[in-house]
Parts: C-alpha cells; structure tokens; sequence
C-alpha cells in the first residue's frame, strides 16, 4: 500500500513546515490576524477596566452640551482606529497594544477630553477600511497614517494636520547614484515595490513607463526583501517608514533622493462633526506650545535614526 | 455602484490580467498533473513513488504555503524571476497535484482487463495508455477535473498577495484602500467578475461532459 510508506515522508515533511514556520516566516496576514485577536482579548480587559477610569477623571463641564466632546468625556471612554503594523506610528506590542507616534496624539486627544490611557479602546484598522470603521460608529476616531485627500473628505471629516509625511524613494546603497528622483523611474527595467492600497502605490503610477514595474505587497517588510535579493530595485513609500527599515539594513539600503510628495496625515472622524474637529485642532495647538507634541514624536518616530522633528502643520479647515 | 462604472476600464484590465493568469496556470498544471499521472500508473516503483510524494506534499499543505515558497524562498535560493511567473509557478506546482489525483481516478476507472487486452496483444506500455486507457479514463474525468479547474480560477485570486498584481482582487483593492471607496460595491465588481470566468466554465464543463459521456 503506498499510503503506508507514504507515512514517514508526510511526518518528516510536517516536521520541516513546523520548523520552518517557527523561523518565524509568517505571512504579515497570520502577524495581523494574530495581532488582531491579542487586541481583541486587550480591549475585552480595557473595557472591563474602563468604568473604573471613568469614575475617576471628573467630566470637565466646559464643553457644549450634546457635542461629541461632551458625550466623549461623560462616558470617560475613547474609541481610538489605528494601524498596528506600522512601525514608529501603530505597532502592535507584544500583549497587542499598539505604540507609535499616531497612538501618542490620540491619547493627547483623550488627556485633553479627560479620558485616562485606559479608557482607551484600540481597534485596528487597515487602509481599506478607516472610512467605513467611521461611518458605521464603530470607532470615535481614527489615527492610522491617513493621509488627507479629496475622494476621502466626501465620506468623512478630516481633524489636522498633525503631521506632514514626504515619499520618497529606497534603494541598494550601491544604486543610489543612478536612481535619484521619480522621473529616473520611467526607464521600464527598473522594478519599483510599494504596498497595496497605500497612497504613494498610487502616486508612483504616475511616474513608471510600464504599470508592470510595479510589485506591490500587503506590507513593507516583504518590499526590503525583495530589495536585497535584487527582485526589485526600488522601494517606494512614506520616508518616515523608509528610515524605519534603512536603519535595519546594516548599510545596505539608503533612501535617494528628496520627497517628492507631501503626506499630510489627518485624524478621520464621523463626517460633518466641525466641533469635534475644531476641538481637536486647539488640542494640537495646544499640545505643541507645550511640549507635549515634539515629546510624542521623540518618543516613537523620533526615535528612528535619521528622522526629522516635526513642526506642527498650520490646521486645515474643518468641513 | 457609480464606482465600477467610473472605474470600469480599471475592472476591464484587472480581469483580463485574471484571465492570463489562468490561462498560462491551466496549461500548465494540466501538463504537469497529467504528466504526474502517469508516473503515478508507470510499471516503475520509484517513479510512483516521486509521483505519491510530491501528491502527498502538494494536497496537504495550504496554497500560501506553496506561494510563499515559489515568491520568497526560491529567490533566497537564487532562483530569480519576475513576480507574476514565481506566482504562477506557485499556482501550477499546487493545482498539478489535484490534477494528477483526478486524472488517475478516471485511469482506475477503466476495467484492468482493458490494459492486460492491451498488452497481451503487445502494445508497448506507452501505447496502452495512449490508445486505450487514456481515451476512455478522459472521459470520466470531466467532471472531477472541472472542480479542480474552477477551483484553480478563484485560487488565482490570492496569487496578488505574491507581488503578481493587477489582477481583479487587486484592482479592488486598490480602489478600496488607496483611493477611498466603498468596499461592498467594489467587491460585488470583483465578484461579478470571478464569476464571469467561473460560470461560463461550469456551463462549458457540463456540454463537454455530455458530448463525452459513456454510454453504459
């Protein structure tokens, strides 16, 4: 019977992909997944522990009765959507809670609303889905790299900025000298990678000669990959996650060039709440006057080699 | 629904970027099943056994294993090529051992004394399969190897996580994450699309089966 001599081939076999998936070779969809369901024990317990922070953060009676401030504070709970694999802005700890520089300036939001860090519930949220977490309430607001633009003001409102991203360009130290600005790109031999569904997947478009030089894929770590053995050439994206994976490199990816784009990341909130949003613009300006803005960035971002300090951009107006 | 009109052009490329894509995983998973069939039945004990190994592999591990494999670890290995034939690559090593599983039930399916008449009046083994077991195993094979094709169609659909790209899901996701729009309609245009490649198929697999059929 083959089955039987079948046997022991099938047992090595499983016991090379179990070593192998301990190498940890996961794909970012199972990190996510998991990440996903640490979070959801980590909220389970937050929640149960939310009604204790509540009674002791007193309700400012200073904001309008009815606005979402008000109602924010009363319940001494904040809904906060942000990314969790995103390193330097929403990355999921360990225990699943997400850190980062996007995670800072919502609970600078919450400390000016009177909301303790744990009253904070963090669920996570994908690029494709930041609208729809704010239409459908599921979240009060969304901090997640979300770049401000038009097709996304029409579904909902836009607080912010609080902080201007620049793409910019990754590559082999070695081809820094040939591959230098976007337009270099229009020579079709050369591979570009970015990730799905991001903002500068779409920006680079404009530059390629053939829309096959293209990769894209669901995170950036695959992308450096790809970077080092040769399959593709250059990695596009925001440079502050650029520098993120250039200062993991050892030297061997530089980023090129100027950015060549602004990203102003914005917090998305429920469409047409200009209160909420107006608020939310004092809090920034106010958190930057006294320190409390450059303390987050230092603490998370910052902390990257060769970032920049940010200066608080001047506010968009709130529709 | 404005969207899938608006973007309509970016469907249109997305589905046939689908299409190429299952059409050079078709061939070749049917070349490579087929060909696996017959190690499989061939009078040679380790050629069978290569045959029931790789089978055995191929049908017990999840097709992002197998994706993971051809897209990330052949490249560390040094075996470099474009993205979109590393996932297709990927999509044939997996759909090919299905292939060769349904092929050779349609094989066990024809009566051994076809094979022994067959012998006995001293066609060679090679000739045995082609001119007697194969035609008749062929046609028991419609319907099982139907499955495994449609299957191997909406399979395509993951190879965009693999940096192949610019197929149907991708466009919808693009169209969800990088430019803002709603999913529900952006899937049903991808939907409706996986199942502009998949129903025709089906009706085409049950003509098919009919003209074949064996009259018994």
């Amino acid at each position: 019977m083959t089955t039987r001599r079948l046997m022991p081939g099938l047992a090595l076999l499983s016991a090379a992909a179990l070593a192998l998936a301990a190498c940890g070779g996961g794909s970012a969809e199972e990190d996510a997944a998991e990440a996903t369901g640490a979070a959801g024990d980590a909220v389970a317990e937050e929640t149960t522990e939310a009604g204790d922070g509540a009674s002791e953060s007193a309700a400012p009676a200073e904001f309008p009765a009815g606005s979402t401030m008000a109602e924010l504070s009363e319940a001494g709970t904040l809904r906060v959507g942000t990314k969790f694999d995103q390193p330097g802005f929403g990355l999921a700890n360990l225990d699943g809670t997400p850190e980062g520089f996007d995670v800072e300036i919502a609970k600078i939001v919450a400390d000016a609303l009177g909301i303790p860090e744990d009253g904070i519930t963090y669920t996570e949220t994908p690029s494709a889905i930041r609208e729809e977490v704010l239409e459908t309430d599921q979240v009060d607001l969304v901090a997640a790299t979300y770049t401000i633009n038009d097709t996304r003001r029409e579904r909902i409102t836009f607080a912010g900025p609080y902080y201007v991203a620049g793409q910019a360009l990754m590559v082999r130290t070695e081809d820094a000298e040939t591959i230098s600005a976007p337009e270099d790109l229009s020579d079709t031999s050369i591979r570009v990678c970015s990730v799905e569904g991001s903002t500068p997947s779409e920006t680079i478009r404009e530059y390629l000669g053939s829309p096959d030089q293209l990769t894209l894929f669901a995170g950036y770590s695959e992308c450096a990959d790809s970077l080092a053995n040769d399959q593709v050439d250059v990695v596009t994206t925001d440079n502050v996650i650029l520098l993120g994976l250039v200062s993991e490199s050892d030297g061997a990816f530089t980023l090129s060039g100027e950015t060549f784009t602004d990203e102003p990341y914005g917090i998305g909130i429920a469409k047409g709440d200009v209160e909420f949003c107006e608020f939310i613009n004092e809090t920034l300006a106010a958190a930057d006057e006294d320190g409390s803005y450059l303390e987050a960035w230092e603490s998370t971002a910052g902390s990257i080699e060769g970032a920049q300090a940010p200066e608080l951009p001047a506010a968009d107006e709130c529709v | 629904m404005s969207v899938l009109v608006d973007n309509f052009d970016l469907f249109v490329g997305g589905f046939l970027r689908s299409l190429e894509i299952i059409a050079y995983a078709l061939v070749g998973s049917l070349v490579l099943g087929t060909l696996l069939a017959v190690l499989r039945v061939s009078p040679v004990p380790p050629l069978q056994r290569f045959a029931a190994f790789y089978v055995g592999i191929v049908r017990n591990s999840p097709l992002t294993v197998m994706l993971f494999v051809t897209a990330f670890v052949l490249p560390e290995l040094g075996f470099n090529a474009p993205f979109f034939w590393l996932g297709i690559l990927g999509l044939v090593l997996y759909t090919a051992g299905f292939v060769c599983e349904a092929i050779r039930a349609g094989i066990n399916a024809v009566p051994t004394g076809q094979a022994e008449a067959a012998r006995s009046i001293g066609l060679t083994f090679g000739q045995t399969l082609q001119e007697v077991v194969m035609p008749q195993a062929l046609r028991s094979v419609v319907p099982p190897l139907g499955s495994v094709v449609i299957a191997m169609m909406k399979n395509s659909a993951v190879l965009g996580v693999f940096g192949v790209g610019q197929d149907l899901l991708s466009v919808g996701n693009r169209l969800t994450s990088a430019q803002g729009f709603a999913v529900t309609p952006v899937l049903f245009g991808v939907l409706l699309g996986y199942l502009a490649i998949t129903l025709p198929t089906g009706a085409l697999l049950s003509v098919v089966e009919r003209k074949v059929a064996i009259l018994r």
